[in-house]
């Protein structure tokens, strides 16, 4: 299992790019950390979660 | 008449305690965007006491910012960036601002944030807050980001709230709420998430890391 946003998820194996597509994120407007350290954009495609790993998405929303 | 340092500096000691003022006082924070966001940021931070503030904004002030900013109507045409450095300047008159009219980018952004201890984020585009929040955590990963999301509308405020989402990345908002659909801003409501954020940077700078 894959802990996304201090849920339990069965997303071993994904990509972040499919993990943000699955939960319907904008990849332009969020923020991912895996792990505690930022994934960046260019590695959405390749980036590869696997069990225990814990993923924090944040999702920008417009206003300020 | 405007009181001497000295006696600025006395009173806000008395107010907050001298570990605190010195911690602040030797203390830079940078506020990207100076919107209802950044510039009540900013006010909050420069009333704490915190010594060196970076203030970037490309904006000018505008009528329709007035419902919540911390401009005048005098102000209207003026640069944020100039126009918030006066404001500032009447309420701590003795804080070094360093403030600039520019668009922050991937490609300037670096140089104009490396002095500051504590990086708030400010803008009110989603793309401009992803955009930043992504290079601030990939290029400056010792700085310590206090981002917003989610303050639109006139939902309730009990939902605006504080979240550390790793060691030095924390975000405010009620995560959700979007101008783009919402349509509406309110100054109680973005002021609540821009104390949020100005009271996460004074705990970072004071060493109060949990949330």
């Amino acid at each position: 299992m894959v802990i996304i946003n201090g849920e339990e998820q069965n997303a071993a194996g994904l990509t972040v790019a499919e993990v943000l597509a699955r939960g319907d994120y904008n990849a332009a407007r969020v923020a991912v950390e895996k792990n505690g350290l930022l994934v960046p954009k260019r590695e959405f495609g390749g980036a590869v979660v696997s069990d225990g790993d814990v993923l924090e998405i944040v999702a920008f929303f417009g206003g300020g | 008449m405007i009181p001497a340092k000295e006696e600025m500096l006395a009173a806000l000691k008395e107010r907050i305690g001298g570990d605190l003022l010195e911690k602040f006082q030797s203390s830079a924070a940078a506020v990207c965007g100076l919107g209802g966001l950044g510039s009540n940021i900013a006010v909050s931070l420069a009333r704490a006491g915190v010594g060196r503030l970076f203030l970037y904004d490309f904006d000018d002030v505008d009528v329709t910012n007035l419902n919540r900013q911390q401009y005048k109507a005098s102000q209207i045409g003026m640069s944020k960036a100039d126009a918030l450095r006066e404001n500032l300047l009447e309420i701590a008159p003795y804080t070094e601002i360093i403030s600039q009219k520019v668009k922050i980018t991937e490609d300037n952004a670096l140089p104009l944030l490396k002095d500051a201890d504590v990086i708030c984020e400010a803008f009110d585009k989603a793309e401009s807050k992803a955009m930043l929040c992504n290079l601030v955590l990939e290029k400056l990963p010792e700085k310590y980001l206090v981002a917003a999301s989610g303050l639109s509308g006139l939902g309730t405020g009990n939902s605006i709230l504080t979240r550390r989402v790793s060691e030095r990345f924390y975000i405010c908002g009620d995560g959700e709420s979007d101008v783009d659909t919402c349509g509406t801003l309110f100054a109680p409501r973005v002021c609540l998430c821009a104390s949020h954020q100005a009271l996460a940077a004074l705990r970072i700078l004071a060493g109060l890391y949990d949330v």
